[in-house]
């Protein structure tokens, strides 16, 4: 490989001298590709920063990652002297096919997560386009102000809006007094690691897991897979709704103001009622719909800063706060790194997926 | 047009990876596990640097004109910088292979250390290595090697609030020295919005019960885990006990962030903390009246100590300034010095009557040092504890089983000692 590096190197030079006097003469038949060369070069040497700054930055410690995910690190000396012992996929079988900790907290992170994504990514689009579609109101006045209000969350920093809910959902905070205004006893919100699901079945009785719930299944009984989000995880799921769906809204509006204003007017006075409207449009809303739906879908996936914030309480934890806390809390980098790429391969399954049910939008 | 991109892209990576080996190459004369070797450089002309992890402004002025003082003696400078997240920040230090020399060392954090080879062993230099409590000492000994000297300590105590115990008709003479009694004066003490006692949802809590059933988490050589045993379910079944019948709560229950938070809301009677709940009280809740009195007893006296020592980085090549400079840190005077300034308490034995005598409320937690036990050190104890932990809360209403609690921690605990060795 270094040999033919070096050649290609070695024959750049010559190729500028020639091209450089292919323009001071006439050109011969042979300028033009002299010149597509010298032209070629140019625009990798263009393009040089940028990809440098890719390979550092994105590519480099990627793949220093995944050679890390592959080794028993403590993170106490330097990976390359022999701080880091090479044990190839032991830490992706101690995390998926070893009965202990670390799958048990691996598979409460995941089931976590489902239940966030499923719940926070229908909530946030279709408050999106809900907002959207009322912004794009021509006679809804104040508009500017509106969509400053609602895009303000998206633009706050997320530990700023995750310490204010956390003030508001505290056992004695803001959402409780009203609660109790009414009568209800709220629940200490933030620390409540009791699944809404369960807490459903008990209003219909069900105080106990039947019997069929008790096999185990990744280090998790049935009855906990299906415990649906924590009371915690809830007050998250809020919080994550409202600070990103004035993005989606944005992209959401651009999307509609895209949309031929004639066709709109045009079934109006055909009589056409705003609903049957709106479900005129959602169809040409489809490009803006797959983006917020896959974008929604990554972006949930990795959720990080706010379960940072809310502690570590396995009723909340994430694959990627799951993997901080493996790295830096429990000194195991390897299995830090592998949860990372378990994550990293869930998300590219998942996005087919979704790109595959509600197709592209265009033909691939 | 694919084979011509290659070449180029081919070069990046390459250079990208010399690059990166490069920067991890300078380090390649690095030995694991051996930090013994101690005592190289120069003790003059030196430049040092120290990581800590401080409580707040006063600790690091305290530790800085310490520092300095030292460093002018002898013709040296100390650069202290304060951490944001020390496990994090010295972690990071470690893995670039340069870190400072004179780092905090948490007693649960030791072995990890150790194991990664990241410590040196000057523990013999020390002139007064006889002077510090044993069971400190212990706590940063590995394989018969005193490896760093702990800079202070603390042990639990259980902190009353005067008011609302005179509140409850209670007396001095009604400090409670046995389980029995702490149950009575918690049950009388809850009223209202006042639940008698108020501890942490944490095994550093919980622990001091089970240690007082006569119980412990490993065995006395730290070879096997003993956590399943009837000693400890016994300790977990009185704080059960007191869950339940709502005497004894957790913060988060009375929204409070910990023990001390409690105490100074009025909130709770009783906590159990350590005695950095002196400053930590102090500014926030100036009002709060409170005793500090030892533990009741169980099957046994016991309590925990939580210690920090001066770890000196392997990898210094300041060794001889860096332990010079901690013998200066830990010598008697300095460390009574230190406890004026932020309040911890001194590690050696020899100032503990002077300690006494300046700060007399403070006598129960120096008196707990003569019978307290050290934290669990292991690597990847940390996830074992946190799993642990979360199932505390549960203890009030049920949903947590003793007996299925110290099973998992059992289970868990053997996993991540096997793992380790």
């Amino acid at each position: 490989m270094t040999s033919s590096v070096g050649s290609t190197t070695g024959a750049a030079p010559t190729a500028v001298a020639g091209t450089a006097r292919a323009t001071a003469a006439p050109p011969p038949r042979s300028g033009r590709s002299a010149l597509r060369r010298q032209e070629r070069w140019a625009g990798w040497l263009f393009v040089l920063p940028a990809l440098a700054i890719l390979l550092i930055f994105l590519i480099v410690p990627i793949g220093f990652a995944f050679y890390i995910s592959l080794t028993r690190w403590d993170g106490l000396s330097s990976p390359f002297g022999g701080g880091a012992k090479f044990v190839g996929l032991d830490n992706y079988k101690n995390l998926i096919t070893v009965d202990n900790l670390t799958r048990q907290n691996f598979a409460t992170s995941i089931r976590n997560n489902v239940y966030f994504v499923l719940f926070v990514v229908p909530l946030q689009t279709g408050l999106a386009l809900g907002l959207a579609v009322l912004l794009n109101n021509k006679f809804l006045k104040g508009r500017s102000f509106f969509r400053t209000a609602f895009f303000f969350p998206s633009v706050t920093s997320s530990i700023a809006t995750t310490l204010v809910f956390l003030f508001l959902f505290s056992g004695g905070g803001a959402v409780n007094s009203l609660l109790n205004v009414v009568g209800i006893r709220g629940p200490n919100w933030t620390a409540d690691s009791r699944g809404v699901f369960h807490q459903v079945l008990r209003v219909f009785g069900v105080t106990s897991p039947p019997g069929w719930t008790q096999h185990q299944f990744f280090n998790l009984s049935w009855w906990d897979w299906l415990s649906g989000p924590s009371i915690a995880l809830t007050v998250i799921i809020i919080l994550v709704v409202w600070t990103t769906s004035g993005t989606f809204m944005l992209m959401f509006l651009a999307g509609l103001q895209n949309i031929n204003e004639e066709v709109l007017e045009a079934s109006e006075v055909d009589g056409a009622t705003s609903w049957q409207r709106f479900r005129m449009v959602t169809p040409m809303l489809r490009p803006t719909l797959i983006l917020v739906l896959t974008l929604g879908l990554i972006s949930t996936w990795q959720v990080f800063d706010q379960i940072y914030l809310t502690g570590n309480n396995p009723a909340t934890i994430t694959p990627a706060y799951l993997s901080y806390s493996q790295s830096f809390r429990n000194s195991a980098f390897g299995i830090g790194a592998a949860i990372a790429f378990l994550l990293f391969g869930l998300i590219i399954v998942l996005a087919a997926l979704q790109r595959r049910l509600v197709g592209s939008g265009e033909d691939d | 047009m694919i084979r011509r991109t290659r070449a180029p892209l081919a070069l990046v990576a390459g250079v990208g990876l010399m690059l990166a080996a490069a920067c991890g190459g300078g380090d390649s004369g690095f030995d694991s596990g051996s930090g013994s070797n101690t005592g190289g450089g120069a003790t003059s002309g030196v430049k040092l640097t120290m990581l800590i992890g401080s409580s707040g402004d006063a600790e690091t002025k305290a530790v800085t004109s310490a520092s300095t003082a030292w460093a002018q003696k002898g013709g040296n400078t100390v650069t202290v910088t304060p951490a944001k997240d020390l496990v994090q920040e010295l972690t990071q230090a470690l893995s670039g292979g340069s870190p400072p020399d004179i780092f905090y060392v948490d007693a649960s954090k030791f072995a990890g250390l150790v194991k990664g080879g990241a410590l040196a062993a000057y523990g013999d230099q020390l002139p007064n290595k006889d002077d510090f409590y044993p069971n400190l000492l212990e706590s940063f000994t590995s394989d018969g090697k005193v490896y760093c000297a702990p800079k202070d300590f603390s042990t639990l105590a259980l902190e009353i609030n005067t008011d609302l115990w005179k509140k409850a008709g209670l007396t001095e003479a009604d400090y409670p020295q046995t389980w029995d009694q702490l149950e009575t004066v918690a049950k009388k003490l809850t009223t209202g919005g006042v639940t008698g006692l108020v501890m942490s949802d944490t095994l550093d809590r919980v622990n001091v019960f089970m240690r007082q059933a006569g119980g412990s988490l490993l065995n006395s050589d730290n070879t096997a885990f003993t956590a399943d045993s009837p000693e400890n379910l016994a300790g977990l079944q009185y704080v059960q006990k007191l869950a339940k019948e709502g005497a004894l709560k957790w913060p988060k229950q009375v929204d409070a962030g910990w023990g001390g938070e409690a105490l100074g809301k009025n909130k709770a009677a009783m906590t159990i903390e350590g005695n950095w709940i002196v400053g930590g009280v102090k500014n926030d809740y100036p009002n709060l009246k409170y005793t500090v009195v030892p533990l009741p007893k169980g099957a046994q006296q016991a309590t925990l100590s939580f210690t920090n020592c001066w770890g000196v980085a392997a990898k210094s090549k300041n060794q001889a300034a860096a332990v010079d400079l901690v013998k200066y840190l830990t010598s008697t005077d300095q460390q009574l010095a230190f406890s004026k300034a932020f309040g911890v308490m001194p590690s050696v034995k020899s100032a503990a009557a002077q300690f006494a005598q300046q700060f007399p409320a403070q006598k129960a937690f120096v008196d707990g040092a003569a019978y307290a036990a050290g934290p669990t050190s292991l690597p990847g104890f940390d996830q074992v504890q946190k799993d642990f932990d979360a199932k505390i809360i549960g203890l009030s209403d049920g949903s947590s089983d003793p007996k299925a609690m110290l099973v998992a921690l059992q289970k868990n605990g053997t996993a991540a000692l096997k793992a380790a060795n």
